[in-house]
């Protein structure tokens, strides 16, 4: 195993959590209603304390002097890791629901498995996450339940939302050479053995919701290789103005 | 695998004479979100070690995201250079913190203070399975409660309201 892959897979990690609670932090003030408003934020907040463990800890791998603030504000749209699925603009709230219903259901097998790594730090930030994801999963699924078995209106928004959402889903099953490298090394979790769990949780779910499960027509990957949507760049600019435009600056 | 009780006895305030001096100093820091509770109570202080002229104070956060923690590193550094005693503060993510380490006295404080304490054990069948628990309201004892909401006024908490006085509480949830 090479410090190299490890600190790629840290930063992949890390470059979702990044994003992922970017995209909900932006409901803060915007929620539909005050307590969803707090939930939403509650959970952004789990996605960017993830984000500072994983960050830090690659860069701790890296050892090049970095630490995690600077591989948050300080690399552009091609450096960045993260799957497209956590990118996509926050859209309505059946969008935000949608995607992170799909991951939710993906976060729950994946970090159970990666809190069994054999990397200690990897999995003492799994074991933490796993707790939270089952949560959140809660939370999500409760959702789409009420807005697919909901009135007509919210029925059609939040059906278009899943086709909306959907390709993007494929992204999180995607397995590459160094992904497969550190999974033999016992660090990293195979994402293959995650289907069948993602799979039967998606599936009850949409079926309580009275929602269709989207054909897989289209796909689209490219976020590990750093080929990502045209939102990415907008969602940097603000998060990281502030780094960019006063640098080095604390308070 | 390590159970809760292996890990809880790790908590117990150092037999060293000096260690348990600054164990004691710490553990009257509060909490900022929830001030009636000290982070011994909440099991966020995990360990005072000596390292050379330094001591090592290692605390767990509850949340991955939880914003107190920065304030309770400040609070931890500041009560001991109030004593003249120099520390660096370390953050450890394993074994992960459950609401199982929360003392029987924190649980008293918070119900006291009107946040309904975890309502069981985090490996009960029914926290396992993701089924609610049944929580009593902290103002009226009544168990005919309903959840408002899944995250309350931080992450570790949820929304509850009591049927039976019709006002609306915090519920420490099961992690």
């Amino acid at each position: 195993m090479s410090e190299r892959d490890l600190f790629e897979y840290a930063l992949r990690l890390g470059d979702d959590a990044l994003t992922l609670g970017h995209r909900l932090s932006e409901w803060c003030s915007n929620g539909p209603y005050l307590e969803e408003d707090i939930a939403l934020t509650n959970i952004a907040l789990d996605h960017i304390g993830r984000a500072r463990m994983l960050l830090a800890y690659a860069a701790k791998v890296e050892g090049a002097g970095r630490d995690e603030d600077q591989l948050a504000y300080l690399r552009d749209c091609r450096e960045f890791r993260n799957l497209l699925i956590c990118e996509l603009p926050r859209g309505d709230f059946g969008d935000t629901i949608v995607r992170h219903f799909l991951i939710d259901a993906f976060h729950v097998p994946f970090f159970g498995a990666l809190a069994r790594s054999d990397d200690p730090t990897l999995a003492g930030i799994a074991a933490k996450a796993v707790k939270e994801s089952r949560y959140h999963l809660r939370h999500s699924s409760g959702w789409l339940v009420r807005l697919g078995d909901g009135t007509g209106e919210s029925h059609a928004r939040v059906g278009a939302a899943l086709s909306r959402v959907w390709g993007y889903s494929h992204e999180l099953f995607a397995t590459d050479e160094l992904e497969t490298r550190l999974a033999d090394a016992g660090i990293a979790v195979d994402r293959e053995a995650l289907r069948a769990p993602w799979n039967q949780t998606v599936n009850e779910v949409l079926a309580a919701a009275g929602l269709e499960r989207p054909g897989d027509d289209w796909r689209i990957e490219g976020g590990r290789r750093g080929d990502h949507t045209e939102h990415l760049g907008y969602l940097l600019a603000e998060l990281q103005f502030l780094q960019r435009a006063y640098p080095g600056l604390q308070w | 695998m390590v159970t809760a009780t292996e890990t809880t006895a790790a908590l117990a305030r150092p037999d060293d004479p000096e260690a348990g001096r600054v164990w004691d100093l710490l553990a009257a820091v509060t909490d900022p979100e929830i001030p009636v509770l000290t982070i011994a109570d909440l099991g966020v202080l995990r360990g005072v070690e000596a390292d050379g002229d330094e001591w090592v104070v290692t605390i767990t956060p509850t949340y991955s995201g939880c914003p107190a923690m920065h304030a309770i590193e400040d609070d931890i550094r500041g009560r001991l250079a109030e004593s003249g005693i120099a520390a660096r503060v370390e953050t450890v993510y394993d074994p992960p913190w459950t609401t199982d380490w929360l003392s029987a006295a924190g649980r008293a404080k918070l119900r006291a203070y009107g946040i309904a304490p975890p309502a069981e054990a985090s490996s009960s069948k029914r926290s396992l399975l993701g089924l609610d628990p049944v929580v009593a309201c902290p103002q009226c004892d009544s168990r005919n409660t309903a959840k408002l909401s899944e995250f309350g006024s931080t992450a570790c908490k949820a929304l509850y309201l009591c049927r039976s006085c019709q006002q609306p509480f915090d519920y420490f949830k099961c992690l």
